[in-house]
């Protein structure tokens, strides 16, 4: 499954670039959720990937049993989605006031207006 | 010791309050804190003089041995008694100067923080620290200099002073690492007491660098500008860091380091030789200044030339003339910096020339001025003669350079006793002129501190002996790095010195009744502003300027696709070429094995990545990247991680809302680019994410055998007392990073508030 | 936009889905450190409980639910967190050393207290406060 979801990976990456380099502003948005993905999924996946071993220890014990999905990408993403969805926020609503402020959807014709 | 450096930030964050409370009072109430730091530095005098050098240690990180250290010994004590002394006087002198200013209180808080950053300069025994606060000193004068931050010419000579001392700084920094590197350690007392430093491979570059730090910062030449153009500052804040502190840090340091890197050839020609010429052009630039604090900020340059040329030359005889002259130069130029402001406070003009007769209405200035001006002349019986005397002969016993050095200090003090003169003389004496305010003698807060300085002058040129086993002994003891047995007074009989003071004084005299005509030779000589150092610093700037606007013009087209190309295919430019160099063209692409529900879900997470790339509805594209993101999701919970799972979900909800709150009302999808830009787009995007997949694949096939977190979970219940262990991790183990985390989610909704803020206040204009 | 999406359906499915949410968020807050869940889990789903309502009815309204000011919650939420950090200090131990104080409440058993207990509560006040703020303001803007 490591090597499908290497596929997997580089196709959200791919879309997401594309995304980004048009030029309509709300596709820069969709790009942008769609790296984000990427980036997260990409972290979890080159730790190695493990079926059915969540890193929980049973009651009663010191380790999980039978091994472990590593934790620390885990926690290291689980931040990630959160912050990624601020900065998203973030991004979105500067993208919908500088639309607004200049009434232009094409990136091309925003290129004055930061002088 | 370590409470008396942070005393000063502390009070610092205290003192725009303090000061609107106390009102009037302020000045004199804030000044118990020097004051108390004086007399706590003082009680440390006598432990150095019988016990030597202190190293006082405090565990900062124990687990790693890394503590905070300061090292108390003469050469600091001395420091940090000059620096919390005319601090107190400072203090309680900017109560009365500044009296009802509107930004009194800020000036207090950077004052206080300038204040410690000094002392932390002076006590650090920590190379970084000491750094740290060096750089400290430069921030909070380039905050003092730019005090009256509505006049244009603050502003720019607070930058000035600022762009030169850290840039300074910078070549410093890069010289104290070489220095840790050269001496196995950060520890100043350390590295001083290993004996290779000058055997070092790469001493003449460490100098230098070292030497280019704290030339800046002491205004040698050619660097020496940016000090009397910091005159903008208020006349307290020239007194205290442009006289007797800052810009002495340059000093300090070399002094410091004397005995580790001292003593060579290198060492002795570019302190003697710079030293020498900033003590010529100090001297000879203030015989043409009219201004009162012009005067003396060239007599500061002439005096930090001075030090800087004696310790260069290095011979016990100058260590000695240094510190003295270090004592009595902090002592007469703060209290002539104090009446240089009162002056202007009460008579409102800092011009000489267009004052005259005030010794009858300010006849304490006038006395005060005329004993501290005595000490700067180098006249017994001020302790200024006692510096004067041992600096002629230090540089006649001078080795290699001595010819040279003699000849400029004798041209130097004569000028600088004809500056003396004019400065005490002319404004008191003659006719009384027309001035633009009203002309009565100061407050008191501004006279006690000149008139406590000046007589301090007196007393310890009286006797000697006082400053010469308290201050001055110790000091010279650490700068020489042994100690030394000497005494200090007045009359050394008739010799050669001697002689050289009293030709100093007549032809001194002689310039003084000729001054007005010397002024008028002054004027026609135009190339000293049209070729100084300040036009090559204008010219830097100015080319620093015409540098950023090409490159903007050249990178920054504010085309956003072409950022994100050149970001692109740089990466994949780069990184695919070190991948191919290093793995070769075949990737290894690892057994496919897959579960049924999971190939499902990945092809369903493809297929809405490529759905909202093309589709031509906003909706639809909502909708697949719900898709995506649920699929998403789903895998995480296949591959062991619930959490984030459960995230991921929450996550795409409160997207899909966002995107429905905003997105619908943004225009619908158009299609703007041509099909040639869409293609070539797409060949980018694909070859960034086949660099990604084959980056995958090749991390794929490497075996990890040992993972960090296996140590987390084998603490994760017994150490920690959680059984998930991701959120052990977040909340406990990691915990200082999620609270940077959850810092910067905050921020992001602080931002949006702000934006959307923003647009109701338009729309209600 | 509220009258517009806020259809009778949804309006009486928030008013349920609400309490279960939140006492879900609640819950899955407090077992975080032994189940899955934590403070950026709960703070999400309790987001995602007034995001909802919001929709079913109208920004206001959830303002007032929310009794307390989204930034506030922030302010709260990351004062708490970094208080936990700082308060071992005071014992003498570095930063972020976590405490414990197991209490034995009759009837319910051990109760582990402890800073990464407080840290968490922190994450869950900061997460739920900035989504909130985020939705309202947008939400606001829109009316």
């Amino acid at each position: 499954m490591q090597t499908i979801m290497a596929f997997l990976i580089g196709a959200l990456f791919a879309a997401s670039i594309y995304m980004m380099l048009r030029r309509s502003i709300v596709k820069l948005v969709i790009g942008l959720i769609l790296l984000s993905n990427a980036a997260n999924l990409l972290i979890f996946t080159v730790s190695g990937l493990t079926r059915g071993l969540p890193p929980l220890i049973p009651e009663g014990a010191a380790l999980p049993e039978g091994g472990w999905a590593d934790p620390l990408p885990q926690a290291l993403v689980l931040t990630a989605i959160v912050i990624g969805f601020g900065v998203l926020a973030f991004a979105v609503v500067l993208i919908h006031r500088a639309y607004e402020v200049i009434n232009e959807d094409d990136l091309d014709k925003m290129r004055s207006t930061d002088t | 010791m370590l409470l008396a450096v942070l005393s000063g930030f502390i009070l610092a964050a205290l003192a725009p309050w303090l000061t609107r409370s106390l009102q009037d009072k302020a000045g004199w109430v804030l000044a118990l804190l020097p004051a108390g730091l004086f007399v706590y530095f003082l009680s440390w005098v006598p432990v150095v003089v019988a016990e030597g050098a202190q190293v006082v240690a405090y565990p900062w990180i124990p687990g790693l041995d890394i503590s905070l250290t300061m090292l108390v010994d003469g050469l600091s004590l001395l420091f940090a008694l000059l620096i919390s002394g005319i601090g107190t006087f400072i203090i309680i002198y900017a109560g009365g100067y500044l009296h009802g200013h509107e930004y009194l209180p800020r000036f207090y808080a950077i004052m206080f923080s300038f204040m410690a950053a000094m002392l932390g300069v002076v006590l650090s025994n920590n190379l970084i620290t000491l750094f740290v606060f060096w750089e400290l000193t430069s921030i909070t004068s380039y905050l003092l200099i730019g005090f009256h931050h509505e006049e244009k010419e603050s502003r720019w000579y607070a930058l000035q002073g600022l762009i030169v001392t850290v840039g300074g700084g910078l070549a410093l920094l890069a010289g104290l690492i070489m220095l840790a590197l050269a001496g196995g350690s950060f520890e100043l007392h350390e590295i001083l007491a290993s004996e290779e430093l000058r055997d070092y491979g790469f001493y003449a570059g460490m100098v230098i660098l070292i030497l280019l730090g704290t030339f800046t910062k002491s205004a040698q030449v050619p660097f020496h500008f940016w000090l009397p153009n910091a005159m903008a500052a208020p006349t307290p804040v020239s007194a205290f860091l442009h006289s007797a502190t800052m810009v002495k840090a340059g000093v300090y340091l070399m002094a410091r380091l004397n005995p580790g890197i001292g003593g060579t050839e290198l060492w002795l020609y570019a302190l003697g030789i710079f030293g020498a010429l900033t003590m010529f052009t100090g001297s000879f630039m203030a015989l043409r200044s009219t201004g009162l604090k012009a005067v003396l900020a060239y007599t500061t340059v002439m005096a930090l030339g001075t030090l800087t040329m004696l310790i260069g030359i290095g011979t016990e005889q100058a260590i000695i003339a240094a510190m003295t002259f270090l004592l009595a130069h902090a002592l007469y130029k703060a209290a002539l910096f104090m009446l240089a402001g009162a002056l202007d406070h009460e008579t409102g003009t800092k011009d000489i020339t267009r004052l005259g007769g005030l010794r009858q209405l300010m006849p304490i200035t006038f006395i005060t001025a005329c004993v501290a001006a005595l000490s700067l002349a180098g006249l017994p019986p001020l302790f200024g003669f006692i510096a004067k005397e041992l600096m002629f002969e230090a540089t006649l016993q001078a080795p290699l350079i001595s010819t040279f050095t003699t000849v400029l200090a004798v041209v130097s003090a004569i000028m600088i006793v004809a500056m003396a003169a004019v400065f005490s003389l002319r404004p008191f004496l003659g006719p009384l002129k027309e001035t633009p305010k009203k002309p009565h003698e100061a407050p008191l807060s501004m006279l006690i501190g000149p008139v406590v300085l000046a007589g301090l002058s007196l007393v310890f040129g009286l006797a000697g002996f006082l400053p010469a086993t308290a201050l001055v002994g110790p000091a010279v003891a650490a700068v020489h790095g042994a100690p030394l047995d000497f005494d200090l007074y007045l009359w050394h009989g008739i010799n050669l010195p001697l002689m050289l003071s009293v030709l100093a004084v007549v032809a001194g005299l002689l310039l003084f009744w000729q001054w007005d005509r010397v002024l008028a030779v002054y004027r026609r000589m135009t190339f000293i502003d049209r070729f100084g150092p300040e036009r090559g610093y204008e010219k830097l700037m100015d080319g620093l300027v015409w540098l950023a606007a090409w490159q903007t013009r050249l990178l920054q087209n504010g085309y956003m696709r072409n950022y994100l190309l050149t970001i692109v295919l740089t990466t994949v430019g780069l990184t695919g070429w070190t991948f191919f160099v290093h793995t070769g063209s075949s990737a290894p692409l690892g057994t496919i094995e897959f579960a049924v529900h999971e190939i499902v879900v990945a092809g369903l997470v493809v297929l809405g990545a490529i759905v909202a790339s093309v589709t031509s509805s906003r909706l639809g594209a909502v909708a697949t990247l719900g898709m995506v993101g649920f699929g998403i999701a789903l895998l995480y919970v296949f591959f062991s991680a619930p959490d984030l799972g459960t995230t991921q979900i929450m996550v795409e909800t409160l997207t899909v809302i966002l995107l429905v709150l905003v997105l619908f009302r943004l225009p619908a999808f158009q299609n703007l680019s041509s099909a040639a830009a869409r293609l070539r787009d797409a060949v980018v995007a694909l070859s960034l994410g086949g660099l990604m997949t084959l980056l995958i694949l090749a991390v794929n096939a490497v075996e990890v055998t040992d993972r960090i977190s296996d140590q987390l979970v084998a603490w994760s219940y017994p150490e920690a007392h959680g059984r998930n262990i991701v959120n052990v991790i977040l909340v406990d183990f990691r915990a200082l990073d999620t609270l940077g985390e959850i810092f910067v989610v905050g921020l992001a909704a602080i931002g949006v508030y702000a934006m959307i803020r923003l647009r109701a206040e338009d729309r209600k204009k | 936009m509220s009258t517009a999406m806020g259809s009778l359906i949804l309006r009486t499915a928030a008013r349920f889905l609400l309490p279960l949410l939140l006492l879900f968020s609640v819950f899955v807050l407090l077992r975080g450190h032994d189940e899955p869940g934590g403070g950026f889990i709960a703070g999400l789903v309790g987001a995602v409980g007034f995001a909802l309502y919001m929709f079913a009815f109208d920004a206001a309204r959830t303002k007032t639910l929310l009794v307390i000011p989204p930034v506030v919650m922030v302010g709260v939420g990351l004062f708490a967190a970094t208080a936990s950090g700082i308060l071992p200090v005071f014992v003498n131990l570095p930063f972020f050393t976590a405490l414990w104080w197991p209490v034995e409440l009759p009837g319910f058993g051990e109760v582990k207290f402890s800073t990464p207990l407080i840290f968490d509560i922190g994450v869950y006040l900061v997460v739920l406060g900035s989504v909130m703020k985020i939705v309202l303001a947008l939400a606001e803007a829109e009316e």
